[in-house]
């Protein structure tokens, strides 16, 4: 007997015939990925499955591993990673150059403008909302339904528009630079992401009206890949799915980097609202939630936006005393953290870098075993994980 | 009509010839609109142009240009495929919806065969879709394939029995399988349609057999069988080209069978809803076919509106939800017919 964790009723792993004989059934093993449309990228996810039911899963990684922690120790200078940075998760890459330029201003002991901080924390925000409508609408289009998905494009896009006025780039954007920026906001800027705060209020009620709190998405997502609380903290799971589970953490108010500390917003966690704390719906709807979340930070920053020169505190040559650092902030998909050490040259002697996805991936098998296959596509879709950021 | 043709010709085997090919010449230029339909609708729901170059107005011309492309295409037969059955099997799906239209009523004067148990036939003959899916599933020797077949075996065997029940309602209003006859029945004003009659039971099957061939033609939210983000295309993963293309057309096809079925038992088929208004022979296609077209319409709303259901929710939602409620209206119906 197979307990299927989701919906808490018993399957029979082995049929029998008419006269009650058991008949011998074989596990069989799927190869889901790593072409397949709902694994998010080159993930392989070797299935072992008995009929529709899950009896386990191993994830593969390491398509798409590109030598990040080596590249990064053979660079000519510590500025010269950030590009490196941004291909890591290249649906958040602002926030991967945050992290990183943090770290390496903390190994230095530099303190950045305040209008460095501030525009900072409005991309790291804005960057939130984008990828976060990413994961949304990836996710819709996992469970069945198209229409989100392409509605959380449109919105996207204007938040790319607003980066590609910033800095030229809208997917990989080298923008945040160790001491400074790589550009001052530009004419216009402000009212556009007023502009934009205003447009996406209502788009987000637009997204529960279709998607959130549609009868047949509650149905496929309630009760599905329950998250308890104690195994999300054992396996290291951070960000929306940590928050998922009910644990009430965020770095950016638990360990307030930046200026963090002084915008108002609150920790949005899962609540078991249609299902069980920690199912694929609450990990979802932490994420809608966040986007609003991101909004008032972005108002709040905005509003208190101080004047300055943006590339005042940009060294001319890094070179960074001996020592090592590890510095943690919070991507859109939970804690990023970067272990630098420094040898006292002009190049790192060692990046490593903490992936929240890897470690939210790691929790797969965990929570996907007594699934059915359809199950199984939208926990991975609520994982929200990106590749480039698992294999580096 | 087929006493006019074989007036016209003398061998019968030219005449029933000529009325196999007339539904052919609707179900081929239909399908060709109706995909360039989809594209469209879903487009303007999602904020899109949808096609927009191909043939100057709107793209009208894209699915023509689609066609050509895959007849252009390599027949590819995957090696450790089963050449036969993976050959014939889109033949064979293509042939279980296609024998339908024989017993459709386009109009009072044209039906292919006026057999006396049309809807009887067509329930029947639309089942043999289900083997040419399994054929298909199997043949590929693709997993993927086959979890696809298989669902789709299981789903439409499931809806079947709904979907017959909720007929078998209006069946015992009009007191035969003829589909002629059960039109003729409704003529005269909207009120005459049998969705009216004997309310709410009637209006209920109408309702379950809606939702019920939603699920026969595999149509979100019961698409499960090629659940794009579960089974990557499901049955067909392994097909290309011209053996794609017509498992598309016998998809199509299937949506305007059921919908026809659905507007002649309950919406009046070819008559006009305004008595005498606009009704006759010719008139009548028009009727038939729009009401054909809403509701191939409303199935591709509710395509790009709502996310699948998931394997064991589908069959919840035929054993324990559909099918308790067609008894209820067959019950129904048959003690008002019995009493009233």
């Amino acid at each position: 007997m197979i307990e299927t964790a989701a919906r808490g009723t018993t399957v029979t792993a082995s049929p029998t015939t008419s006269s009650g004989r058991a008949l011998r059934t074989e596990e069989m093993v799927l190869n889901m990925g790593p072409q397949h449309p709902s694994t998010h990228g080159v993930l392989r996810l070797e299935l072992v499955v008995d009929g529709e039911i899950i009896v386990d899963v191993i994830p593969h990684i390491g398509y798409l591993h590109r030598c990040f922690e080596k590249h990064a120790e053979h660079m000519t200078n510590y500025q010269q990673v950030i590009p490196y940075c941004d291909r890591m998760d290249y649906v958040a890459s602002m926030s991967m150059d945050f992290g990183y330029a943090l770290a390496v201003e903390k190994l230095l002991g530099i303190r950045v403008p305040e209008r460095v901080e501030y525009i900072r924390i409005i991309m790291a925000e804005f960057q939130r909302i984008a990828s976060h409508l990413i994961a949304l609408g990836t996710y819709g289009l996992d469970v069945g339904a198209f229409t989100p998905f392409l509605f959380c494009f449109r919105d996207r896009e204007r938040i790319l528009d607003l980066f590609e006025m910033t800095c030229g780039a809208r997917l990989l954007y080298n923008y945040m630079w160790v001491g400074g920026l790589s550009h001052d906001l530009p004419p216009g800027f402000v009212e556009k992401a007023q502009d934009f705060c205003q447009y996406f209020k209502p788009k987000i009620k637009e997204l529960n009206d279709l998607l959130s709190y549609n009868e047949i998405f509650i149905k496929r997502t309630a009760n599905v890949g329950v998250l308890p609380a104690d195994v999300a903290i054992n396996f290291g799971c951070s960000g929306p799915m940590l928050r998922g589970s009910g644990v009430n953490w965020d770095l950016r108010r638990n360990e307030p980097y930046a200026v963090y500390d002084r915008f108002d917003f609150e920790v949005q966690v899962g609540r078991g609202e249609v299902g069980t704390v920690g199912d694929c719906w609450d990990r979802y709807i932490v994420r809608v939630r966040e986007m609003e979340q991101s909004l008032r930070i972005i108002e709040q920053a905005i509003a208190q936006l101080p004047e300055g020169d943006v590339h005042s505190a940009i060294p001319k040559r890094i070179r960074p005393p001996v020592g090592e650092v590890y510095f943690r902030t919070e991507t859109p998909r939970g804690e990023l953290g970067y272990y630098i050490v420094s040898d006292g040259s002009t190049t790192p002697y060692r990046v490593k870098a903490r992936s929240p996805a890897f470690c939210n991936l790691s929790v797969i098998a965990e929570i996907s075993r007594g699934a059915m296959i359809a199950d199984m596509v939208a926990i991975a879709g609520s994982i929200d994980i990106v590749l480039g950021e698992v294999d580096r | 009509m087929d006493q006019l043709l074989q007036k016209l010709i003398s061998s019968d085997v030219l005449v029933y010839l000529i009325i196999a090919v007339i539904p052919l010449l609707w179900v081929i230029p239909y399908a060709l609109f109706a995909v360039w339909l989809e594209r469209k609708v879903s487009a303007h729901m999602q904020d899109r142009l949808g096609p927009m170059r191909v043939g100057g107005w709107h793209g009208w011309a894209q699915t023509i240009a689609d066609i050509i492309k895959l007849l252009q295409k390599e027949d590819i037969v995957p090696t450790a495929a089963d050449k036969r059955l993976f050959t014939l099997a889109p033949f064979v799906v293509f042939m279980g919806s296609y024998a339908a239209f024989a017993a459709i009523p386009f109009s009072s004067a044209y039906i292919g065969s006026g057999v006396n148990i049309g809807l009887f036939y067509i329930i029947a003959v639309s089942s043999l879709v289900v083997i040419g899916l399994l054929m298909a599933g199997w043949a590929s020797n693709n997993k993927w394939s086959l979890f696809g077949a298989m669902r789709s075996a299981a789903q439409i065997v499931s809806y079947e029995i709904p979907t017959a029940l909720a007929l078998l309602a209006v069946v015992m209003i009009a007191g035969s399988l003829d589909l002629q006859e059960m039109n003729r029945q409704q003529s005269g004003w909207f009120w005459n349609w049998y969705i009216f009659h004997k309310f709410p039971f009637v209006f209920l099957a109408f309702v379950i057999y809606f939702v019920a061939s939603l699920a026969e033609v595999n149509r979100t939210p019961f698409d499960i069988p090629e659940a794009e983000s579960e089974l990557v295309a499901g049955y067909h993963t392994e097909y290309s080209g011209m053996k794609f293309a017509l498992f598309f057309l016998a998809e199509y096809a299937n949506m305007f069978a059921v919908s026809a079925i659905a507007s002649s038992l309950f919406l009046g088929g070819w008559n006009s809803p305004f008595g005498d208004f606009l009704s006759g022979p010719l008139w009548g296609v028009f009727w038939f076919l729009s009401k054909g077209m809403f509701f191939i319409f409303i199935q591709m709303w509710l395509r790009w509106t709502l996310p699948r259901l998931r394997v064991d929710q589908l069959m919840y939602v035929s054993w324990k939800v559909l099918t308790p409620w067609a008894f209820v209206c067959v019950v129904g119906v048959g003690l008002w017919v019995l009493l009233g």
